[in-house]
């Protein structure tokens, strides 16, 4: 603020074109450094989360879904769309699937991933990626453990349906969050939703393999 | 005033006298928005205090530097800079906090205390004095912030920095943990600081009379 004087075009020109362009520097360096690390911190979520969906698992495989069908993923690390993955036990034993499905919460998407037993054909697990609920009501989605209880024995026909607080009789019911029902709604929402996507695709892929 | 003494209260200002928040009232976005816990107020508080004393640093050094006027152009550029970096910085090194904060990070540019501290005083100090500035204002903002997302969450989950603190019993007063408990508890924080304050002004007024008298 010294200077008194007004600064000509050229000098305005200059400094806006000087700061963007050492911002712009800034930048790109910090996202080279940084890409990397997210996407290893999301795939590292991802991959502890299908083992907690599908209890007792140890190893899994991806599979990518490809002209309407379910082939092995091939390529680094871990897809990250359009994918489920199988979880295997320690001697190899197929335990379940989980399967990754997103869809609008209260506030803004909510991704989760969930555990699927084809043999029972029950969801054995749940559990949020990311989702914007609002803090203290719609995030019990994640930190109620009651609500998460609710998807270790559930089955999934004709459909998963919500119900209110303390109701829950069928084994395709939900316990709902008091408080909030719209975050929970929506979970089960996302879950049928997978379903539908899904379990056509597991289904014929086990009929392939069963008999070759 | 030396400028030890000038250092001293330019830093000391922001914590209470000029409080960001509860004085200037600047920065109430965040105030009212992330303040539902402690944790999450400590963690936003942390984060500006981050891009505002980057800011006045820069600012400050290259202040002869920068025409009058596309200032507050510049500055953007300069803070929008520092928003970015912590926002990327927090997702690939404290992903869970990112999560609890998600938007409100990018929004850090907009926090009009951040831009209302260079144009009314990085701009116009010299160095030293204007990181005393940024950080006293940062530490006051971060006051405010745990302040507010402390009583909100003691009150709407029964709990202080996770901790639970009245056990089962408690039945939580949730509405101070929506968004219009944030409106009440500043509210009343306010009136607070503002009685605060009324007392003080009268008694340095009285002083003043009897001295001159």
């Amino acid at each position: 603020m010294s200077s008194v004087k007004r600064a000509g075009p050229f000098r305005l020109i200059l400094t806006l074109a000087v700061a963007g362009f050492v911002s712009g520097l800034v930048l790109v360096t910090v996202y080279v450094r940084t890409a990397p690390l997210i996407l290893e911190n999301q795939k590292a979520a991802l991959e502890a989360a299908i083992f907690k969906v599908v209890p007792g698992s140890t190893t899994r495989k991806a599979f990518e879904v490809k002209d309407n069908k379910l082939v092995p993923f091939e390529g680094d690390g871990l897809p990250m769309e359009d994918a489920v993955f199988a979880a295997y036990d320690d001697n190899g034993v197929l335990l379940g699937y989980g399967i990754p499905s997103e869809g609008p919460g209260f506030q803004d998407t909510i991704s989760l991933i969930y555990g699927y037993n084809p043999e029972t054909r029950t969801i054995i697990g749940m559990e949020v990626l990311e989702s914007k609920e609002t803090p203290g009501l719609g995030d019990k989605i994640i930190k109620d453990q009651d609500f998460v209880d609710n998807f270790k024995a559930l089955a999934i026909e004709p459909e998963v349906v919500s119900v209110k607080t303390g109701t829950r009789e069928a084994a395709n019911e939900v316990d709902s969050i008091s408080g909030a029902t719209i975050s929970s709604k929506a979970v089960v929402k996302i879950i049928n939703a997978g379903n539908e996507k899904f379990l056509p695709l597991i289904a014929a892929a086990h009929e392939s393999e069963e008999q070759p | 005033m030396d400028a030890q003494d000038k250092l001293y209260t330019e830093t000391m200002k922001g914590f209470w006298r000029e409080n960001p928040v509860f004085v200037q009232l600047l920065g109430l976005c965040p105030a009212l928005a992330v303040t539902n816990s402690a944790i999450n107020g400590l963690a936003m508080g942390g984060a500006t205090a981050f891009v505002l004393l980057g800011s006045s640093i820069l600012v400050s050094l290259f202040r002869n530097l920068i025409p009058k006027q596309v200032r507050i152009t510049s500055f953007i550029i300069i803070i929008a800079t520092f928003v970015t970096v912590a926002d990327l910085s927090l997702q690939a090194l404290l992903p869970a906090v990112h999560k609890e904060l998600g938007a409100f990070i990018a929004l850090i540019v907009v926090n009009c205390l951040i831009l209302g501290r260079q144009e009314a005083f990085a701009s116009r100090n010299r160095f030293p004095y204007a990181v005393g500035d940024a950080v006293g204002m940062a530490v006051g903002f971060t006051f405010a912030l745990v302040l507010v997302g402390g009583i909100r969450e003691v009150l709407g989950n029964g709990s202080l920095f996770g901790f639970s603190l009245f056990g089962e019993s408690f039945e939580p007063w949730v509405i101070m943990i929506l968004p219009p408990g944030g409106f009440l508890t500043l509210g009343v924080l306010l009136i607070i600081f503002a009685q605060v304050k009324k007392s003080r002004d009268k008694r340095s007024a009285l002083e003043a009379g009897k001295e001159a008298a």
